[in-house]
């Protein structure tokens, strides 16, 4: 039989425990201001969430694949349709189940990949993000045929007790988002993670060696989209705490998309620095923008030279760290122990 | 080499920027009491017209009302975040914006109907008033339902009533209407279809065909939805957009297969100067609405001209578009937030102190901006004199139709206000409580 778990290391098993402590008590503990829940945490994490989803298709599998933001939508709305209509599941079922529908989305515009490869399926799967955002807006019934066509999201209550501070919010994801975490590790590093890599690293190769490409493709596009899933719900019912097709446009896609890469493709916890970067930059630097530079520059050119620099910024990042933050973060683990040792 | 140092200077970067932002200064006002409001504005993107006129006159009001004394002697400050229209980042920018200094903002004005709807359920519990100026969700109007929420000046509903009645005048009556074919032509998001519950329901009963016909944002590709419209060749067409490039590619459309211009009617967000020039000749006869009108001869406009412009303080880097129709929208919502912040002190005996959410929004409740007050603030024909009250938050509901004739805006027809206002409110009513129903919110009495 084989271990569900694959074997830890003394490390890997440190690294958790400091994680959970910080996640669970140091922050909840110290960080009392809203804003930092609301506006920091929450959105990170979710998104992180949905990056990891990315990368299970583009950093492991190696399929180009646009479309994030149309799985984030289908699990956002099948979530507020299934506690609107099947109460009877509870908050976390509802999850489950819309990560499921969401999942089922990634099957059908994940057949493509085993016809079309590279930047073709990209446009291939560019198909999922406006089909599913279409839908959504044609057809009043996943509205509940609201005039207005943006529906304010249900408050999160798990059996009975109401979920809605901000803190409480955070906890939810925090526990969702380690779950999801460890067992896309899990997965990484077993044999299904092998299957993905070996197809990514040569199709060809793979399949003479007995890896069925239909299986391991449609596998990964699945798993993908039950994380971006999951990752739009909470998104949706924590973040935005409204629905909107609108918000999950390309533009969002192609956020996850660069978090993946300048994270680090392949990398688990490049999906965490990725989605930290591309998030919270823009936010400092606007903030940074206003505050300093307050009345002494235009605010429409402040506005833009965030902008601006926020680009530079990532192409320098490509040119010098082309692997991505992760292996940035990994060369400087590599030289504190190394120095450590010297002494 | 090269290497070691970019790194070293993308460490010391981020260094400095972390030590920036934690030192960064609020601007205050030493030694006074203040009021702090937040400018959640739009200035980058393809909104970035509307943003910058809009938030630019909301700013350029409040450093001219420090300079003449402030609200009673109370001071008012403010802070601006970056939107880009953007519903995911307006909610960023609305808890950044929350608090300063310890104090609270009273109001939030996110000019775009994603962004209102983003925040629109915090408002009670963070005892803020949402000021929609003829954007957002419609039955906010009812104020029993939405206590926190207000559509002054005006919302889509009473903007596309009034428009049908301006149709019905040309063609000569609502009897006439009978078998015409009206195009709504809009941009395919939320604000975009806001109108269509009344309008389908007018033009049912006035016998109108009515054909929707959407574009995806951002709209710069307008082609085949014009070659639709040609087929259909209908008698008016409502155009409803967003941002200069979308707005300007349908008059250039319409000119390409020479649907007359002034069988065009644009939305209040289309209907400004920089949507017309891109269209040059184009644009020429084409019919907006405004609940704010254009222009830089009301003596309040030339006051901030003078004082604020005149120290160099001003807003906008164009002084041309001082008195432009986003501009002067601008002004005329940042006049409601003073108006409200006076009332508030007044009614809540805090005269020269600053006030709290709940006291602003009783003091925004109560702006009764007559004739005779409109004047006295020196903007008396830019905006229609209007009421708050506790059940009705959408003021005026009047709308002023404009013409474009290469040049600048013509007012056409004085302030109009729907044929059956009565028939608008009923459906915001329903509309209300449906909301209140699916939310188990009791109306407030009023």
């Amino acid at each position: 039989m084989k271990p569900i778990f694959m074997t830890y290391t003394k490390n890997d098993i440190i690294n958790f425990c400091v994680l959970m402590v910080l996640g669970l008590v140091i922050i909840p503990a110290f960080i009392k201001t809203e804003y930092w829940y609301t506006s920091i945490l929450i959105p990170w994490l979710c998104l992180a969430l949905a990056t990891i989803g990315q990368q299970i298709v583009m950093g492991y599998t190696g399929q180009l694949a646009l479309g994030a933001a149309g799985f984030m939508a289908a699990g956002a709305f099948a979530c507020f349709n299934l506690i609107l209509r099947v109460p009877e599941l509870g908050f976390f079922g509802s999850l489950i189940v819309s990560g499921l529908i969401a999942a089922a989305f990634g099957i059908l515009f994940g057949l493509p990949s085993l016809k079309v490869r590279g930047i073709y399926l990209m446009v291939a799967t560019l198909a999922s993000q406006f089909f599913i955002v279409w839908m959504i807006d044609k057809f009043g019934w996943f509205k509940n045929y609201d005039s207005s066509g943006i529906i304010t999201a249900q408050d999160i209550v798990i059996l009975g007790v109401p979920f809605t501070t901000p803190l409480a919010m955070y906890l939810i994801i925090v526990f969702v988002v380690t779950i999801l975490t460890l067992l896309a590790m899990n997965m990484a590093r077993g044999s299904t993670g092998r299957n993905w890599m070996a197809v990514r690293d040569m199709d060809i190769a793979a399949e003479s060696m007995g890896v069925s490409l239909l299986r391991t493709k449609v596998q990964a596009f699945a798993i993908s989209a039950f994380y971006c899933g999951v990752a739009g719900a909470l998104f949706a019912f924590t973040y935005l705490k409204s629905l909107e097709p609108v918000a999950f446009d390309i533009k969002l896609s192609f956020k996850i998309l660069f978090m993946c890469i300048l994270g680090g493709l392949g990398t688990i916890n490049g999906a965490f620095i990725g989605a930290a970067f591309i998030l919270l930059f823009p936010v400092l630097l606007n903030s940074v923008g206003n505050n300093v530079f307050h009345g002494a520059i235009d605010a429409t050119i402040i506005s833009s030279i965030e902008q601006v620099i926020f680009g530079l910024l990532m192409i320098v990042f490509m040119i010098y760290e082309p692997l991505g933050m992760a292996k940035l973060w990994e060369t400087i683990k590599q030289k504190f122990k190394s120095k450590k040792s010297k002494k | 080499m090269i290497n070691k140092i970019v790194k070293k200077l993308l460490s010391a970067l981020t260094m400095m920027v972390a030590i920036f932002s934690t030192f960064a200064l609020p601007q205050t006002v030493f030694g006074a009491e203040t009021q702090y409001f937040p400018v959640a504005s739009s200035r980058v993107g393809p909104y970035s017209a509307m943003g910058t006129g809009y938030y630019g006159a909301q700013i350029d009001y409040m450093n001219y009302v420090n300079m003449n004394g402030g609200v009673n002697g109370v001071m008012l400050t403010w802070q601006e975040c970056e939107t880009e229209y953007n519903a995911v980042k307006t909610v960023e920018c609305y808890q950044r914006l929350f608090e300063k200094d310890g104090q609270r903002i009273v109001v939030f004005d996110t000019l775009g109907t994603p962004g209102a709807y983003a925040v629109i359920n915090r408002m009670a519990k963070d005892n803020v008033v949402l000021a929609q100026y003829g954007y957002g969700r419609t039955d906010g109007a009812d104020g029993r339902v939405w206590p926190w929420v207000f559509n002054a000046a005006s919302h889509y509903w009473s903007q596309i009533a009034v428009k049908l009645k301006f149709m019905a005048e040309i063609e000569g009556g609502i009897d006439k209407m009978k078998g015409k074919k009206i195009v709504h032509l809009h941009i395919d998001s939320a604000y975009g279809r806001e109108p269509l519950p009344a309008m389908r329901k007018i033009c049912k009963d006035w016998g109108v065909e009515l054909i929707e016909i959407s574009i995806p944002p951002p709209g710069l590709e307008q082609q085949s939805q014009w070659l639709q419209i040609r087929r259909e060749n209908p008698d008016w067409v409502t155009f409803w957009g967003a941002g200069s490039g979308m707005n300007s590619t349908a008059m250039t459309n319409a000119a390409r297969i020479n649907f007359p211009r002034d069988r065009m009617m644009y939305v209040t967000f289309g209907a400004a100067e920089e949507d017309m020039y891109p269209a040059g000749d184009a644009a020429k006869g084409t019919y907006a609405v405004a609940n704010a009108l254009p222009g830089d001869h009301f003596p309040l406009v030339k006051k901030i001209k003078e004082q604020v412009y005149g120290a160099g303080k001003g807003n906008l880097a164009d002084h041309k578009r001082i008195g432009s129709v986003y501009w002067n929208r601008g002004l005329g919502a940042a006049v409601m937030w003073i108006e409200g912040m006076r009332n508030a002190q007044k009614m809540h005996n805090k005269v020269g102190k600053a006030v709290t959410g709940a006291e602003f929004r009783d003091g925004y409740e109560a702006l009764n901006m007559t004739e005779a007050r409109l004047g006295e603030i020196g903007i008396k024909g830019m905006v229609a004199p209007f009421s708050i009250s506790c059940a009705n938050h959408e003021g005026a509901g009047k709308f002023a139709v404009m013409q474009w004739n290469g040049e600048k805006f013509d007012q056409i027809t004085g302030w109009e206000a729907p044929l059956d206002p009565a028939f608008i409110r009923g459906l915001v009513e329903s509309s209300a409580a449906k909301f209140a129903k699916e939310n188990n919110i009791t109306p407030k009495q009023c």
